[in-house]
């Protein structure tokens, strides 16, 4: 057990802090298809912090924004609302020269690695790039380094004179991540960074992964991105749990995976693909309670998740907010205390310091 | 309640690839693989990163990228030889008979196509609609695969959806055109696990309803034992196991499927931030592949012979092998 301090400690200044973050996209041309134009509400509010050295992991719904939330971190996007504090500053409001000094501090796996990284440069070139724009080291101690980055990812030399193209998935995969870490950032933004790898490769990144935050002076912090909640488990000291836009609960993994306080965390438990066979009713009972997916052009009004929501849905109309001193801590944990939504929504009570949304209907039924 | 794997009981299989191997250039990255695929079957072929199994399935229908091309094999889907099929026949079963899930959809899908263009006109080529029937089909394939607002979704280019609707629009497109054999490369890695429940019992559905049968890759062992019927382990460019998935999961027997069965992280046990078992070493280099058995180098087991003779597949009903050390124990 190392990583996060338990939130009754007082804590430094985190490495990154975010609060009240918001995007919305226009919806795309639907009158042509006979639709009505809304926006599509990626992002609602999120806010979170991470300390040096630590790992969190956002999951949750495919859809709920979590690549939106890593892009607007990474200010690859404008938010509409909210702040962004990292390494001390004001992140958002950083001039483009300092913004871009500072980008050495920041590596990124993009989800998508066939296309985020160039089809015309060879991979020597690729994962050497960040060195090479911040003038780190001579060309050969750079090459030096690429070749190490590469066998750290379980790449051979040969594979420096390649292109991305000549690769399979999950070695392109592992180019990205060889990239994400070359200039050793003190913050490393992995999105789904292990989700084309087979079980003993996806082993050998997440433990350096581990290693290099335990062995490295500038101790990165990780904001990782999954769905594999077995993967979440080994690798990060806290877990966000997203949905539509939000982050519905929030706490250390142990926790929030150990003992789920919200309904949607506890949907996403119990439908892990676990080594059940087909004719088990387990299995099948995991493809049957999934539910609609939720849509961000539309949300429900109330709690986001009501409408497949096992609590939610006996609750008659929608559901009352009481909020409280009588709202049960998690064992350990710090008080509780309470957000207002914004004006004109309801939804459950969140509570700060590394706890959970406290979803209404425990309390009442 | 499990199908009957490869004894051809049942006659011919829908499909039938025999010692089919492909090459970039002069270095082979798959060598003499065969197998069979029978109606409304799911076969899984998992394997290390780098083992070929993309390349396998994009051989199938010649989509393998230049200078990629199949240098031997056969190739027979629903009883005709590939090889022989005039280009137009070729074309037809590109996306009618066999559809095809990339691994990668954000590199496959057309980056200036809204997906519901690219949706009507695989159901206009494929299944012969009119206009107006393909969109009304079109609409019902998002919601099939779980898509929310797929009125909406019609008019999004690629870049408007998440990594995971992106493979969801996938998914519905390989499906659109009623493939007989869909090829499923890694379909639900952007997936929540609830919505990946929902893609898995859609496949299962019509396999159950139309006969669909499915080559899936994946590297998801719980998506194995889940969904299912006989799994396929490849190293290094060729089978290396061949069983149901019972006994896979339950007595594999090559030494490298038990390497990845052991390495297989589960949330339900297991400390935090715990190091994860991997198997030591790397996978070869195609064209660098050991003279003996490919996982010689590797293997917890290897002993002289495995650094000089490669050994021979032992095939027994429902299955086979290529170990050493499995003859032994048979005999
Ligand atoms: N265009 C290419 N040129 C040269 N080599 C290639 C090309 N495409 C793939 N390869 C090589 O062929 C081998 C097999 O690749 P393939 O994509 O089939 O692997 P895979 O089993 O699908 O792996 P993954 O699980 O990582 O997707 C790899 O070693 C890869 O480097
Ligand atoms: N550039 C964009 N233009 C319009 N809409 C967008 C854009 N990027 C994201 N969205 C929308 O924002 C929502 C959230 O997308 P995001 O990519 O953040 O989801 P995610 O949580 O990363 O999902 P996944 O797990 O599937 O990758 C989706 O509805 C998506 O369609
Ligand atoms: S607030 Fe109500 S509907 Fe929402 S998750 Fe909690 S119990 Fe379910
Ligand atoms: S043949 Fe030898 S090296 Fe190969 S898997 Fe069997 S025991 Fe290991
Ligand atoms: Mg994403
Ligand atoms: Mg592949």
């Amino acid at each position: 057990m190392t990583g996060a301090a338990p939130s009754t400690n007082v804590r430094p200044e985190p490495l990154l802090s975010v609060r009240g973050l918001a995007k919305a996209f226009p919806s795309s041309r639907t009158l042509l298809w006979g639709g009505t134009r809304r926006e599509v509400r990626a992002v609602s509010d999120v806010s979170f912090d991470l300390a040096a050295g630590e790992t969190l992991a956002l999951v949750g719904e495919s859809g709920s924004g979590k690549s939106t939330t890593a892009r607007l971190v990474l200010r690859l996007l404008a938010p509409d609302r909210g702040e962004v504090r990292f390494d001390g500053r004001d992140w958002l409001s950083l001039p483009l020269s300092a913004l871009n000094r500072a980008r050495r501090d920041v590596g990124v796996v993009f989800q998508d690695p066939g296309s985020s990284l160039n089809p015309r440069m060879n991979v020597e070139t690729i994962v050497g790039e960040p060195l090479a724009i911040h003038r780190i080291g001579s060309s050969a101690e750079r090459r030096e380094r690429v070749l190490a980055l590469l066998d750290a990812v379980g790449l051979p030399p040969q594979a420096a004179k390649r292109r991305p193209g000549e690769f399979s998935g999950g070695q392109r995969q592992r180019i990205a991540i060889a990239r994400a870490l070359a200039t050793e950032p003190k913050l490393v933004v992995l999105d789904e960074p292990v989700s084309a790898l087979d079980v003993s490769i996806r082993a050998q990144v997440l433990n350096l992964l581990l290693e290099l935050q335990e062995t490295t002076p500038s101790r990165p912090a990780y904001l990782f991105i999954g769905h594999d909640l077995g993967v979440v488990k080994h690798l990060a000291d806290r877990t966000a749990v997203m949905y539509l836009g939000r982050i519905v609960e929030e706490g250390p993994t142990r926790d929030v995976l150990g003992s789920p306080r919200h309904p949607y965390t506890a949907l996403l438990l119990a439908s892990r693909p676990g080594l059940a066979r087909r004719g088990d009713p387990d299995a099948s009972l995991r493809r049957k309670v999934a539910g609609e997916p939720a849509s961000p052009g539309s949300p429900p009004p109330g709690c986001p998740f009501h409408p497949r929501c096992p609590r939610g849905r006996r609750l008659p109309g929608r559901f009352v907010r009481t909020l409280g001193s009588s709202l049960e801590k998690r064992a350990g944990g710090s008080p509780v205390t309470t957000l207002s939504p914004p004006p004109g929504e309801t939804f459950p009570p969140y509570s700060r310091n590394g706890l959970a949304w406290i979803h209404l209907a425990r309390r009442t039924s | 309640m499990s199908r009957a794997p490869s004894d051809a009981s049942s006659g011919a299989p829908l499909l039938s690839v025999r010692s089919l191997a492909v090459a970039f250039g002069d270095t082979r990255v798959v060598d003499g693989v065969s197998f069979d695929v029978a109606r409304g079957e799911v076969v899984a072929l998992v394997g290390e990163s780098g083992s070929g199994k993309t390349v396998t399935g994009l051989s199938l229908l010649d989509l393998v990228p230049e200078p990629g091309r199949r240098v031997a094999g056969e190739i027979v889907f629903e009883g005709r030889n590939v090889d022989a099929l005039p280009e137009r026949d070729l074309r037809r079963l590109r996306g009618g008979g066999i559809g095809f899930v990339f691994q990668e959809p954000g590199a496959a899908l057309d980056p200036v196509r809204t997906i519901g263009s690219e949706l009507i006109a695989v159901l206009r080529r494929h299944r012969g609609l009119s206009r107006a029937e393909a969109r009304a089909e079109a609409l019902s394939w998002l919601s099939r695969v779980a898509l929310p607002d797929p009125e909406a979704r019609m008019g999004d280019l690629p870049h408007r959806m998440s990594g995971g609707m992106r493979q969801r629009a996938m998914v519905a497109l390989a499906l659109a055109g009623g493939p007989a054999l869909l090829v499923a490369d890694e379909p639900t890695t952007a997936l929540d696990v609830t919505i990946q429940a929902q893609i898995l019992e859609l496949l299962l559905r019509l396999r159950d309803e139309l006969g669909l049968a499915v080559l899936l890759v994946t590297h998801d062992l719980g998506i194995v034992a889940e969904v299912a019927d006989r799994a396929l382990v490849m190293y290094a460019g060729e089978i290396v196991e061949e069983a149901s998935v019972e006994r896979l999961l339950g007595a594999p027997e090559h030494p490298y499927t038990k390497a990845l069965l052991a390495s297989s992280p589960d949330a339900a046990e297991g400390a935090e931030r715990a190091k994860l078992p991997a198997i030591g070493g790397a996978v070869p280099e195609p064209g660098a592949w050991p003279r003996g058995c490919r996982f010689a180098p590797r293997c917890p087991s290897a002993f002289d012979r495995c650094t000089v003779e490669h050994p021979a597949t032992i095939t027994r009903p429902g299955g086979r092998v290529a170990c050493f050390l499995a003859g032994e124990e048979r005999s």
